[in-house]
């Protein structure tokens, strides 16, 4: 976007027209169509393609559910059952909203694990990266909020505990989950800036995607070696390349999200959030969604009080902590070398990592009890041991394999051994064409 | 004007930091009510007490009102209940303060000043909230048989006090009194 002259060039009189006082079909052109991008990129880079249309999709089918829904305690679990019943499709556009919000979470998920293992946040894309982690901050928030209005018991319940966090802070605690609030308990005040709030937000998350692609553009994208790009044999542009692969990606990712629309749509919820709220009845266990599992599982792994702080400040402490350390990434990791293809210890420990957040994310589905709270303090361990001991260590005394020269390099290197053997690996990749 | 600033440099000086210092007070009066109009508004403030007929309440006999949007256990205790309470020491409770509103915060949680006091001990009226994240803990269970949370295992013992699990503290004793024998005001 910034660096290198554009290559646009209108081929209209009209085209040239609007160029000389709006160039935006030259920042489209520029950033989609001639764009260079690795000609190495696998599978792995598409899910910023389907993030931006889940956001896009969730955006959509939020607007129309807010015209028919009503955020009123009375009326508000009612008028969710009516957008069930008797909307015209409202079943359809609600299971697309809800399950959209998990698919959401899923390419995320897959998006920053991408980052890790190829250490896509290190220098000079730290910014790129806590943009990343900002929108992540931003769509935690907007999940948490939207689980509420429908106002179920597991809303209701897991508006209560989560604002129950903030009781933990000294002093203020009270007050601010006060103002959260906007009452004494979850209620009625609670429900409606939850909703106001939660039709706020996407366009927040929006606003960040902006800046997000922009930082990008601005360093152009990490490649699976981990090797800048150095000449023009490194890239192909962006279209048809990357965007007949990004195609490719998004058709097979909405095949498995109408797979669950159509024929699970409530395996990912809970059946507890099919009864109204009642304030005066917890339902045997509050369970989170699916995508919080893991920090709920970190919140509850501390039982014990560490020095002034007790076992629920220390809990929060640790949840918030867990998101917070993303954020110094890029800093905490020590190592030269991007790309964990090169880094076979790091590899190893970044697949431990992964099995490990998996892990939480069962513990959280579990009762806190027992072995399971055991099992909850050593994944927890793990998790930040990773970050905060792993990361910067490993980078100063592990020996990366030998790195290619260049982009070019590795990739005529993979197809010199792998393209006789496997021939779907020459054929399933046409941006390797020299 | 830069003539002025050179030879008059404290007026202009003056100035700027005035227009500074009334830019952020009035940042900071005008962010205010927007912060203030999110804390409980008159209504919720205005349901603050709550009355509530006990006469029907035989020994061992528990029922739940809602105040504030809370639920607030109001409990007839038997003989042994009372008398497991009793036996507690201090040092054995998680948190020793009473957490009562109704008498002097750093008040000890002895059973007697948990409970609706002198000639009342049988009486315990408490917000049914579990200390940790807020859920309704469920009564007469757990393991010392008080109230138990569901939601990450908190025990409470029969005066309400927290024995184990994750909370920090007693469940709380609102403001309340018995207006009449067989009635209480609560808040």
């Amino acid at each position: 976007m910034s660096e290198g002259h554009s290559t646009y060039e209108p081929t209209t009189g009209l085209g040239r027209w609007f160029d000389a006082r709006l160039p935006l079909p030259r920042l489209v052109y520029d950033s989609f169509i001639a764009y260079p991008v690795p000609r190495n990129l696998n599978y792995m880079w598409t899910f910023g393609g389907i993030l931006s249309i889940m956001l896009v999709s969730q955006i959509i089918t939020g607007i129309v559910l807010a015209m028919h829904y009503a955020s009123d305690t009375g009326i508000a679990f009612g008028s969710v059952e009516k957008i069930m019943r008797d909307v015209n499709s409202g079943w359809l556009l609600r299971y697309m909203h809800a399950n959209g919000a998990s698919f959401f979470f899923i390419a995320v998920y897959l998006h920053i694990m991408r980052g890790l293992y190829y250490g896509s946040y290190k220098a000079p894309r730290e910014l790129l990266w806590i943009l990343g982690c900002i929108i992540y901050l931003l769509m935690m928030a907007t999940g948490f909020m939207g689980y509420v209005l429908p106002w179920g018991q597991m809303s209701f319940w897991g508006a209560t505990v989560i604002t129950g966090f903030f009781t933990a802070i000294p002093v203020v605690g009270t007050w601010i989950q006060e103002l959260l609030l906007g009452g004494f308990a979850v209620d009625n005040p609670t429900l409606n800036r939850f909703f106001a709030l939660h039709y706020l937000l996407p366009f927040m998350i929006a606003g960040v995607v902006v800046l997000h692609v922009w930082a990008l553009h601005v360093t152009g994208q990490n490649n699976p070696t981990g090797i800048e790009v150095k000449s023009k044999t490194d890239t192909v542009a962006f279209t048809p390349y990357a965007t007949i692969k990004d195609a490719l990606g998004m058709i097979v990712f909405l095949i498995f999200f109408a797979y669950f629309i159509f024929y699970m749509p409530n395996y990912l919820g809970h059946p507890d959030n099919y009864i109204q709220a009642d304030p005066l009845k917890t339902p045997a266990h509050i369970v989170p969604e699916w995508y919080f599992l893991p920090f709920y599982a970190i919140l509850r792994a501390i039982t014990f009080n560490i020095g002034p702080i007790d076992s629920k400040l220390g809990g929060v402490l640790a949840m918030f902590g867990a998101i917070a350390v993303l954020f110094v990434v890029p800093w905490l990791d020590t190592s030269k070398v991007r790309s964990a293809v090169y880094r076979p210890w790091y590899r190893l420990f970044f697949w431990i990592f992964l099995i490990d957040c998996v892990f939480l994310g069962w513990l959280g589905s579990r009762p806190a009890e027992g072995s399971y709270v055991i099992m909850a303090q050593i994944a927890t361990l793990y998790y930040f041991g990773f970050f905060i001991v792993i990361m910067p260590v490993l980078g100063l005394i592990e020996t990366p394999r030998r790195l290619p020269n260049s982009i070019t390099e590795a990739v005529l290197e993979k197809n010199k051994a792998g393209g006789a053997v496997h021939p779907e690996g020459a054929a399933a990749s046409p941006e390797t064409r020299g | 004007m830069s003539e002025t600033d050179i030879e008059n440099p404290a007026r202009r000086d003056f100035l700027y930091i005035a227009t500074g210092m009334a830019g952020v007070v009035g940042a900071g009066a005008v962010a205010w009510p927007f912060i203030d109009q999110m804390r409980p508004d008159a209504s919720t403030r205005a349901l603050s007490s709550v009355e509530v007929d006990v006469a029907a309440l035989e020994p061992g006999m528990s029922l739940t009102v809602k105040w504030r949007g809370k639920p607030v256990f109001v409990r007839n205790r038997t003989e042994q209940e009372i008398e497991a309470a009793k036996a507690v020491k201090l040092d054995e409770l998680k948190d020793p303060v009473a957490r009562n509103a109704n008498i002097a915060s750093d008040a000890p949680a002895n059973d007697i000043d948990r409970s609706a006091g002198e000639g009342k001990e049988n009486w315990l009226v408490m917000v049914g909230v579990c200390t940790h994240l807020g859920c309704i803990p469920l009564g007469q269970q757990g393991d010392f048989g008080g109230w138990f949370c569901p939601c990450h295992g908190s025990h409470y013992d029969t005066a309400g006090r927290i024995r184990k699990g994750p909370a920090p503290e007693n469940m709380t004793v609102p403001v309340f009194e018995f207006i009449s024998d067989t009635k209480i005001r609560i808040g």
